[in-house]
């Protein structure tokens, strides 16, 4: 159908976005690999040819396999609390009830709130040991206030986070939900299954799809959380609570050392191309049908 | 007797569902009260804040401690240039994506979102270091390109997905009926596009208004959106609760509102059309 003349036109309207999108790819990221061969540290002067010693440096001190733990407990940490829990709402969601529009409404505004908002108005409200609602309340019980960020600053950092994102699982899960055949549901039930069987054997095999995307997309977004450990905890006590964005981001640009700092941040694009890979091929799937 | 219990049934739902959802959203309502009281009663005891007096002072420190507007405004020019510069770049990439489909679109595709996956942090040293050199630091300019280009490939995707829709045969109808090429195209295909490229705009502002790793790392006080001003709240000095109330409140409302609309295009836009 397309004629020679409308896929020159076609291509001369792709090749803005493309050609930005791969300089954007390739210039900085040929950069920090160029970098993380180097011996180069903003305070000292000059560089010099490193090897893969920044790589050795930043893989072998212990900071980067708390940071690495960190990373994964917190991925997996919002992940457990927003599957379950997002698959929960959402069915709950999914029932007749009066005043759906409203409660939709106040469970997905988490979502828009900005990473650092959230981080300082949960640090700050609730969890001060002093000022906190959760310190008068425990004062109210007649217990000893709790200092939930620097007893436990990773549980703390995935309750926040995983505030932030369980709409967005929820808000998936029930769109999804709502595509599910109701037909295919009466029949089962004129055909005597239970609930419960409905659930497993219908409910379940139709959110699978759902369940999946909302693993990966999240998982891309959580292995870079770094706004709420900036302003609430700054990655410690120690390292109890930096990941992998924070520590090169500590390395890089408060220690100045740019070669261990970009290291570092090949290391993390590794990591997520592990995931997206399956993410694209998830996707990809999806394109075809 | 079965409409007896649906009706029992619906009022445990409602009542459960409505639970949740207040706890859910508490931590915003709070915030939101929290920025209509004085410094002195924001530390209260909830129930002592609760029955306080309320004032609007907080409000006005906000603004005179530093100058609230000139981020507020920032937050506004960030995230609506880089989404129409993002339109502009993505919206004749999309539509020969769409209409002029070759036998590599589906790579191509496939290829921009890829460069979505790369961690920030992987660039951040010749990010910073080049902003540096090129005096962007703490630039507007600096800040919008890098928006764009982060959320590019999500608005290619999302208005792919839309301009997809649009039925090829009307094309042909329009043609069949001597309509122009011009014609075709103002008359015909914007109308349809309108509404894809609406929500993809709305999403995308939304999303820049609310990015806090590079507004973090490029911006310092000149440039400085929203996340950032409000992150300088993580170093306090005096009694800043209600003061920090005001300033997030003003900081979220207008996306909380922007985002109730978008709802359903949040869903096809965060999963690049995956789930609709």
């Amino acid at each position: 159908m397309a004629t020679a003349h409308s896929r020159t036109a076609a291509r001369l309207m792709v090749s803005p976005a493309v050609i930005l999108l791969f300089l954007w790819m390739i210039v900085p990221l040929g950069m920090t690999i160029y970098f993380s061969f180097l011996r180069y540290n903003l305070l000292t002067p000059g560089t010099s040819f490193a090897g893969f010693d920044n790589y050795y440096y930043f893989l072998t001190q212990a900071a980067f396999w708390d940071a690495l733990r960190n990373t994964i407990t917190l991925v997996v940490g919002v992940l457990l609390i927003t599957v379950f829990g997002g698959i929960g709402l959402a069915l709950l969601l999914d029932q007749p009830m009066w005043g759906q529009g409203i409660v939709r409404v106040m469970v997905i505004a988490p979502f828009f709130v900005m990473p650092t908002v959230s981080a300082l108005v949960w640090k700050n409200m609730f969890m001060n040991p002093v000022n906190g609602m959760f310190a008068h309340i425990a004062k109210g019980l007649g217990l000893q206030p709790y200092d939930f960020l620097s007893q436990a600053p990773l549980a703390s950092i995935i309750l926040i986070v995983a505030w932030s994102w369980l709409p967005f699982s929820t808000l998936i899960l029930l769109t999804a939900l709502q595509s599910l055949d109701r037909e295919q549901q009466e029949a089962a039930e004129m055909d005597g299954a239970s609930p419960l069987a409905r659930f497993w054997y219908l409910t379940i095999p139709h959110l699978t799809r759902s369940i999946t995307v909302v693993i990966l997309i999240q998982t891309i977004f959580l292995l870079s959380v770094f706004a709420e450990i900036l302003v609430t905890t700054n990655g410690g006590p120690g390292t109890a609570s930096t990941n992998l964005p924070y520590l090169v981001y500590a390395q890089s640009l408060l220690s100045f050392d740019v070669g261990g700092g970009s290291a570092g941040g090949i290391i993390a694009v590794i990591l997520a191309n592990i995931v997206a890979f399956f993410l694209m091929r998830m996707i990809g799937k999806n394109l075809e049908a | 007797m079965a409409r007896k219990t649906t009706q029992t049934r619906k009022a445990v739902v409602t009542a459960l569902a409505w639970a949740i959802g207040f706890l859910i959203f508490f931590p915003i309502l709070w915030t939101i009260l929290m920025s209509f009281k004085s410094e002195g009663d924001a530390i209260k005891a909830p129930l002592d804040m609760l029955t306080a007096p309320w004032s609007l002072e907080s409000y006005g420190e906000v603004q005179t401690r530093s100058n609230y507007a000139l981020h507020f405004w920032n937050s506004v020019i960030l995230s609506f240039g880089s989404t129409l510069l993002a339109l502009v770049i993505a919206i004749p990439a999309a539509w020969a994506m769409a209409f002029v489909p070759g036998k590599r679109t589906k790579d191509l595709l496939m290829w921009m979102l890829s460069t979505k996956m790369m961690p920030a942090v992987g660039v951040l040293v010749p990010m910073y270091l080049m902003f540096r050199d090129l005096g962007l630091l703490d630039s507007r300019s600096g800040l919008v390109v890098v928006l764009t280009l982060i959320n590019l490939p999500i608005v290619v995707w999302m208005l792919y997905t839309y301009f997809k829709e649009i039925p090829g045969e009307i094309l042909e109808a329009a043609r069949m009926d001597g309509a122009s090429l011009r014609s075709e195209i103002l008359y015909v295909l914007t109308p349809m596009a309108i509404p894809g490229i609406a929500s993809t705009m709305l999403l995308n502002i939304i999303l820049a208004w609310n990015e806090a790793f590079w507004t973090l790392q490029l911006t310092t006080s000149d440039a400085a959106p929203l996340t950032q001003f409000i992150a300088s709240y993580s170093s306090p000095e005096g009694l800043f609760y209600a003061k920090l109330s005001a300033a997030s409140t003003m900081a979220i409302a207008p996306i909380l509102i922007l985002g109730w609309f978008s709802q359903k295009q949040l869903v096809r836009g965060l999963t690049f059309g995956a789930v609709k």
